[in-house]
């Protein structure tokens, strides 16, 4: 029979657990790791520092770094002579072969290269500073070749200056001396000081005075201001400041029914376009004298007669 | 002393504002049998619509973190050895805080035992103007004559409970109302200053700095009684271990708070003692089996009292449930007769309402409700704390009355004396001192 009383036993009583109190150390660092600003140091800070002293150490000594920078610099210029970035040919557009030869002595180029060597802007720069270049593109194309095109400045007339003749473009740049390149054809000639700066107007006048043919030795620049048209004898025909084209052709005009430029005439002055003004040569004028005192002579004599 | 006092005070509340704005703050209930921590954190309470938060703007924290340790060196719910209690509250903490995944620097600490006495304080002062101001509030406090506390007393809290303006009388914020003459109740709590000291003193020691002290009594009935047992009139009885403490509330304010230097370490002693077993065995039959009132089926409930002695007649022991019973019932009615005195001291049989809360870790006894009922009245209920947000299920339990009510009273502390301004003409004399002696220390 099973016993009628319940015997209720007490489970084993537990092990009564050693003081699990915290020692103040072990309590004071756990509440510096439970402070924010501590992790945050702890954890973006330290590795930081170490990363950085490793750094430090390893950049002190200048034999580890230079064998770094010759090794990044081995790489560099493995990858730089592959034969895809090598530069094998130069091709120039647009320029004489005189100026071609000018182009290619500027680059100095040793090639093949690489294209990596190549400054184009300062090589772009060195052809922009020869006088006969006006601008110039230079770009690296595939197959390894430097396309150079550049604009040349075409020569439009011949400056006569103190120093000798040199070749002048239409805006007065100065291409080089005279005799130092081909010229296509014979070139007017322009002098004085300041020529250069009014080199369209000087070629519109030339054009102007075609009719004259050879007769037209070249135009003056006057005070920086003003041409004068000078002819093979000598004598010169002064234009205004303004309207030098009109009064070129009314002087022509003149020309053609007056043969003014054929007669003893030095100069021909249109500086004032409202009066045209003639000075004769020295003969001429002493003959002029002549006739007019003949003529004076004579008229007295037959008030006298 | 008052305004030392008062500037203490003062500074403390700046702490616990501080640690609010933080966010962080941790609630420790150091009692008889255990050390209780919680670390609430608080996020700015977010207002509804109504212009009231949840559960009545409580519900502006959170309970992170948990923990509780066996208590050492407390005895009759004061500091006694400090060092061992210092150890406990570094283990408390610190599971606190780990759980937490957060450091706590500020800390509102409960005061359980430290004799504390009630006193009713009354001031009168005539409006100048007249309508109720802030400052007169502040003059009305200050009005009211300190009442001698004794040697070595500090006070705990210094309620004003009521308000009077002229012949009204029950008003709880009399600003605004016109009158002549505006008086105040107010509700003082004196407690042993060297508990006090030796309380700072341990958290000093464990790194954190004291944002507030409370009586315990008083925060476990913030927590276990309802708004309308807060309102009505009820009295608190936080059974714990090593003091039964009582508070009485009306009209939502502790109007006397007292403590019984007994408790449950006494019906386990007891236990030990008429059993002969070791404390701990006692404490666990006490959990296991105890109980007050005793039946016929008791008799043949049989426990074994198992012991490692040697002796083995001693060590193959038995006693039935019903001498358990026996041995545990006096001493609980013993408390509950003290308690009782207190009551008819404090003159609660004179209140209209007669409600009486059981909470605190003794209370979970069997049969106290019934013997409770017979001695002190027959409107006693037992008491849970307030469910508050994030509390573990194991710190849910009328043991944890205090601690819960210490977050309550953390979240939305009553209004102090210390709260409002000082009278001006209060200490001009002070200030002038202390105006010259700024001037000398920097020229």
């Amino acid at each position: 029979m099973r016993p009628l009383i319940a015997r209720r036993s007490v489970p084993a009583m537990p092990q009564a657990t050693a003081d699990p109190a915290p020692s103040k150390l072990r309590y004071r660092i756990t509440r510096l790791w439970l402070t924010p600003a501590f992790r945050k140091v702890l954890h973006i800070g330290t590795p930081m520092l170490a990363l950085f002293a490793c750094i430090t150490w390893y950049a002190s000594d200048a034999d580890r770094v230079a064998a770094i920078t010759d090794a990044a610099y081995e790489i560099r210029r493995e990858i730089e002579d592959r034969p895809e970035f090598r530069v094998n040919v130069l091709g120039i557009d647009g320029a004489s072969d005189q100026v071609t030869e000018e182009v290619r002595a500027a680059l100095a180029l040793d090639l093949p290269m690489s294209s990596f060597d190549l400054d184009l802007e300062d090589l772009r720069a060195r052809l922009e500073a020869l006088p006969a270049i006006r601008s110039a593109d230079l770009r690296v194309q595939s197959g390894g070749y430097l396309a150079v095109r550049s604009d040349e400045r075409s020569p439009a007339a011949l400056w006569l200056t103190h120093d000798g003749l040199s070749v002048v473009d239409r805006e007065g740049h100065f291409i080089g001396g005279f005799g130092t390149r081909e010229l296509d054809g014979p070139l007017p000639v322009i002098a004085g000081e300041g020529a250069n700066l009014a080199v369209p107007e000087a070629l519109s006048l030339i054009a102007i005075a075609r009719p004259l043919g050879d007769r037209l030795h070249g135009l003056v620049r006057m005070g920086e201001r003003r041409w004068d048209v000078v002819l093979t004898d000598g004598s010169r025909v002064l234009l205004p400041e303004t309207g030098a084209q009109s009064a070129l052709n009314r002087v022509l005009a003149l020309h053609d029914v007056g043969e003014i430029l054929d007669r003893d005439v030095s100069i021909v002055d249109l500086r004032n376009p409202a009066r045209l003004t003639v000075r004769l040569t020295e003969p001429a004028l002493d003959e002029l004298r002549r006739i007019r005192e003949l003529a004076l002579q004579h008229q007295t004599g037959d008030t006298a007669g | 002393m008052t305004t030392l006092l008062y500037h203490s005070q003062r500074a403390m509340r700046a702490k616990r504002q501080e640690a609010m704005r933080r966010g962080v703050i941790a609630v420790l209930d150091i009692g008889t049998f255990k050390v209780a921590c919680l670390v609430l954190r608080f996020d700015g309470g977010e207002i509804s619509d109504e212009g009231i938060g949840a559960l009545a703007g409580q519900s502006n924290f959170r309970v992170i973190g948990a923990a509780t340790t066996r208590s050492r060196g407390v005895k009759f719910g004061e500091i006694d050895t400090v060092h061992e209690t210092e150890r406990a509250i570094r283990t408390a903490v610190q599971a606190a805080q780990k759980m937490a995944g957060a450091r706590v620097d500020h800390v509102i600490v409960s005061l359980s035992g430290a004799r504390p006495r009630s006193y009713g304080l009354s001031g009168e002062v005539e409006l100048q103007t007249g309508a109720v101001e802030d400052a007169d509030i502040g003059r009305v406090l200050a009005m009211c004559d300190m009442p001698d506390i004794g040697q070595g007393r500090e006070v705990l809290h210094a309620q004003p409970v009521n308000f009077a303006l002229d012949h009204r009388t029950g008003l709880s914020d009399p600003r605004g109302h016109v009158g002549n003459k505006l008086s105040v109740d107010m509700h003082l709590l004196s407690v042993d200053a060297a508990a006090i000291e030796t309380l700072l003193y341990c958290v000093i020691r464990c790194d954190l700095e004291l944002a507030g002290v409370a009586s315990a009594p008083y925060v476990a009935a913030r927590a276990s009684l309802v708004e309308d047992e807060q309102e009505l009139g009820a009295t608190c009885i936080d059974l714990g271990a090593g003091a039964t403490s009582l508070s009485i509330f009306m009209k939502k304010h502790m109007i006397f708070a007292d403590t019984v230097r007994m408790g449950g370490a006494h019906v386990t002693r007891d236990i030990s003692q008429g059993l002969q077993i070791p404390v701990d065995h006692a404490e666990r039959i006490k959990t296991k089996f105890g109980g007050l009132i005793a039946t016929g089926l008791d008799d043949r409930e049989i426990i074994e009292l198992e012991g490692e002695t040697g002796d083995w007649h001693h060590d193959r022991r038995t006693v039935s449930r019903a001498e358990l019973i026996g041995v545990m019932r006096p001493r609980m009615e013993e408390i509950l007769e003290e308690v009782r005195v207190r009551l008819d001291a404090a003159g609660f049989e004179h209140l209209p309402s007669q409600r009486i809360v059981l909470t605190g870790g003794g209370s979970q006894i069997p049969g106290l409700d019934g013997l409770a009922s017979r001695i002190l009245g027959n409107q006693v209920r037992l008491g849970r704390p307030m469910r508050v947000a994030g509390l573990p299920q194991t710190a849910y339990g009328s043991a944890f009355a205090a601690c819960v009510g210490l977050a309550l009273f953390a979240a939305s502390p009553q209004d102090e004396w210390w709260d409002f301004d000082l009278p001006a003409d209060s200490m001009p004399a002070r200030s002038l001192r202390r105006a010259v002696k700024w001037f000398r220390d920097n020229w």
